[in-house]
């Protein structure tokens, strides 16, 4: 298994080298700059410093020499340093990192915490009320913006009960984790509530649940020894897979939330067009999203013993 | 004796007043909102150029001079005096000698020639540059000749001299928090460290700065004003989202927030809310630009058919639902030099058709409409002008672009028509300065318009003998510039803070509505962060 995952971590290099250009080819080919942006867009821009930060930022340089330093930093660990912030990508994605992975993965707890006994239940209870009830949410969930969501949690939950503040990190205190982590989850949770039940009434139908019916054993150890074991598997991949998206989606609510991470941090600088953060935001998203694939693979032997690297 | 047991009692009943006084609105934490556009990047005032870092250092710095919000104009902050050469070219100021830095150092003249220098200096790349660039000597700074601007002495440790180039009237440049008056020690070999954990002479210190959520200042016991600032805590909360802001606003959470256009009748309606809200017209003109080098906009008839053939009225009733000032020209309401005798273009259909036809545009034309997303003047505005302008045959095409590209292809020139929000203050004559015909496209005169009777009324003003005489010429140069329409002239900003019953001090501040100074601001003890 080492030596597999070995392999897999040395095929990270090559996919985040020609992420790498796409991406910088990409974010550097859109209209307007950083130095344009650095000001009020109302005011009359100053030409003299709008050169001056061209020059000083080298955004003033042919394309393929600026992708060049880019990649000679990317080698030594090196994102590069923010044109508008004036400090290095490292240590302002280092700042956002762990807020936009504790929101991550509180949601990613809520989800499984809710969408997994849900989806088995529904699967177990197959056309009974609840069964019912839980896919109608499961539905609904799916198809919330979370935008809108975010702000009717806000509503009840700030305005009308007083309960929770309405936004902010506070401190990384508890309560202020609740609703963005609600926000973030619903959606996924109803996600991994239907790839459960599916994947459930799968395994139902399969010779070796009726054969442990058939030698006798309580529909507790056939559920939990015959059912579950083999239903994570394709429910893991499902999880691994929409992980990334989640990590995607913590840009709107963070924005929402004022929430200090990545996801508000990447949008920022996109719209300032600060090149060196986007790309750093960006890369350590896919890192992230490797990562968390190439554990999800790993685990698969941990659930399914038949599975072997 | 009896004299003295009198003044005693005087002096000891005074001190009680204001004591009580000061309790009853001394104290507490104020929790504001910076509004615009995401995370501040950096609190190094002279480096940044973004309002949202600007809204949070102004408290934390002190400028030579502030702008006061209720006589709309710049006045002394960091000295006591100033005294003007008939010429108006030298400065003489009596700089204050209790003001201290908050790391405990007393400011001093050599703090704001050091603080102007290094504005000055190429490598700081400021945007406050432009500001000081009229101090004689400031040039050669900029362009790398030399390391000191020639035109600031120091007379003494309290006396500072400073010579200008053309009479201008220095304050509005140097009211500017990004030309804030910082010490040499706090940045020297740590300026990196500096726009993070900057230090300043201003009312509140930096306390901490949670990425993409809040920063918190706190009062500074050492500042200039005896018993100011009144309140203990200041916390921004960045809140691009407005949606998001009114849930906390409603909550409580904030103190105060900045009112959007779907939000303001609302507010309004909101008997708990309507009494508690300030207006001021920003000086920010809504407008949409011509680009001369389009042909039929190189006819001024063409340009003042589209002004009369759209009724501005109705959009700004309608579709920002009041929360906007009809513009009457380019300088607006709020500026010195307002002209209340100019009436803005009527809307007149019949008016438009006549000079469409003396145009020989009869038959109309297409043209495309660069525009961003915002709802108060982007690409919704130019959709409402559609059923407008198609009565004068004309055909508007929106194209929504996002502000980065939009800026670009203004700088460049490749548009017909733009959508925007420019700057229409405070200075009126720095203002209008951006129209003169010398300046490029990329400095903001981005219609490329040009007419040399307008530059001679600028000229006159930068060389009138008094005040008055400036300001006529100023009006005059804002009639040229209204007559020749380069713009459909659409609106002024009303901008708009909603603050909660407790809070008392906050001021139409026309410059910007967010740039609240929190000196003279107190919350009483109603409020639950008390």
């Amino acid at each position: 298994m080492r030596a597999y995952a070995f392999r897999r971590i040395l095929q990270f290099i090559p996919t985040i080298l020609i992420i790498s250009v796409i991406m910088f080819v990409l974010l550097n080919l859109l209209p307007g700059n950083a130095a344009l942006m650095a000001g009020d867009q109302r005011k009359a821009p100053d030409p003299r410093v709008v050169e001056q930060l061209k020059k000083e930022w080298g955004i003033d340089k042919p394309i393929h020499t600026r992708y060049f330093i880019y990649l000679k930093g990317l080698v030594q660990g090196d994102l590069g340093t923010s044109f508008l912030r004036r400090e290095p990508v490292n240590k302002l994605v280092g700042e956002r990192i762990w807020p936009t992975l504790r929101l991550s993965f509180a949601a990613l707890f809520i989800s499984v915490a809710i969408g997994i006994p849900l989806g088995f239940i529904s699967a177990l209870k197959r056309g009974s009320l609840i069964d019912t009830a839980s896919m109608v949410a499961a539905v609904s969930g799916v198809s919330l913006p979370q935008f809108w969501l975010g702000l009717l949690m806000m509503y009840l939950f700030s305005v009308v009960l007083g309960w929770l503040p309405s936004s902010g990190y506070g401190n990384g205190n508890f309560v202020n984790l609740i609703m963005p982590a609600f926000t973030l989850g619903i959606g996924y949770t109803a996600l991994l509530a239907r790839a459960t039940r599916a994947a459930v009434l799968e395994v139902l139908h399969k010779d070796y649940i009726r054969t442990a019916r058939a030698k006798g054993l309580s529909e507790i150890m056939v559920n939990w020894r015959h059912v579950m074991r083999n239903t994570m598997v394709l429910v893991l991949t499902t999880a691994g897979l929409q992980f990334g998206a989640l990590i995607g989606q913590t840009v709107i609510v963070e924005k929402l939330f004022s929430w200090p991470g990545l996801g508000s941090l990447l949008v920022d600088s996109i719209f300032q067009r600060d090149i060196p953060v986007t790309q750093g935001c960006i890369l350590v998203m896919i890192l992230v999203f490797l990562i968390v694939n190439l554990v999800v693979d790993l685990l698969y032997s941990v659930v399914d013993p038949r599975i072997e690297y | 004796m009896k004299n003295i047991g009198t003044l005693l009692l005087a002096a000891v009943t005074a001190l009680l007043v204001t004591a009580g006084g000061a309790s009853a609105s001394s104290g507490g934490t104020f929790v504001f909102c910076a509004p615009y556009g995401g995370d501040l990047f950096s609190l190094d005032m002279h480096k940044t150029s973004r309002t949202q870092d600007y809204i949070v250092g102004l408290n934390i710095n002190r400028s030579l001079y502030k702008w006061d919000a209720d006589q709309s104009k710049p006045v002394l902050a960091l000295a006591t005096d100033v005294k003007i050469s008939a010429d108006r070219k030298v400065y003489t100021f009596s700089l204050r000698n209790n003001v201290k830095f908050h790391n405990g150092r007393t400011m001093t003249a050599d703090d704001v020639i050091w603080s102007y220098n290094r504005i000055a200096q190429p490598e700081t790349s400021s945007s406050a540059a432009s500001y000081i660039a009229n101090i004689e000597g400031a040039d050669a700074v900029m362009t790398g000749k030399t390391k000191t601007i020639s035109g600031l002495k120091k007379i003494d440790d309290f006396t500072l001299e400073m010579t200008l180039k053309h009479p201008v009237d220095i304050g509005y440049a140097l009211c500017k928090v990004e030309a804030a008056i910082v010490p040499r020690e706090a940045i020297e070999g740590r300026e990196a460290e500096f726009s993070i954990n900057p230090v300043g002479c201003g009312p509140f210190k930096f306390v901490k700065w949670v990425r993409g959520s809040e920063v918190i200042l706190e009062k500074f016991d050492g500042y200039f004003e005896a018993g100011k600032p009144y309140i203990d805590k200041l916390v921004y909360k960045i809140m691009p989202e407005g949606a998001a802001r009114d849930i906390a606003f409603r909550s409580g959470e904030l103190d105060a927030n900045i009112v959007g256009a779907s939000q303001y009748p609302i507010y309004l309606r909101d008997p708990q809310i309507k009494d508690n809200m300030i207006e001021v017209a920003e000086m920010y003109t809504r407008l949409i630009g011509f680009n001369s080098e389009f042909k039929p906009f190189a006819d001024l008839r063409v340009r003042k058919a589209i002004n009369h053939a759209i009724n501005a009225e109705l959009i700004i009733r309608k579709l920002l639902k009041n929360k906007a000032v009809l513009a009457t020209g380019f300088l607006p309401t709020s500026s010195p030099a307002y002209d209340t005798a100019m009436k803005g273009y009527e809307y007149n259909l019949t008016k438009a058709k006549a000079l469409m036809k003396e145009a020989g545009y009869a038959d109309g034309f297409t043209f495309e409409c660069i525009a961003t997303a915002n709802k108060s003047w982007g690409v919704g505005i130019v959709e409402a002008l559609i059923p407008f302008l198609k009565r004068i045959n004309i055909t508007i095409k929106p194209q929504q672009l996002e502000g980065a590209a939009l800026g670009e292809r203004c700088r460049t020139g490749k548009f017909d028509a733009f959508i925007w929000s420019n700057e229409s203050g405070p200075d009126p004559l720095e203002t209008l300065n951006r129209y003169r015909s010398t300046t490029p496209r990329s400095a903001g005169n981005y219609t490329a318009y040009a007419n040399p009777k307008y530059d001679k009324a600028l000229d006159m003003a930068a060389t009138a003998k008094t005040p008055a005489e400036k300001l006529e010429w100023v009006k005059k140069a804002n009639r040229i510039l209204f007559e020749d329409a380069p713009f459909w002239f659409f609106n002024y900003n009303k901008a708009i803070i909603a603050y909660q019953p407790w809070v008392k001090g906050i001021k139409p501040v026309a410059i910007e509505m967010m740039l609240q100074d929190f000196t003279n601001v107190t919350i009483d003890d109603s409020s639950p962060r008390k």
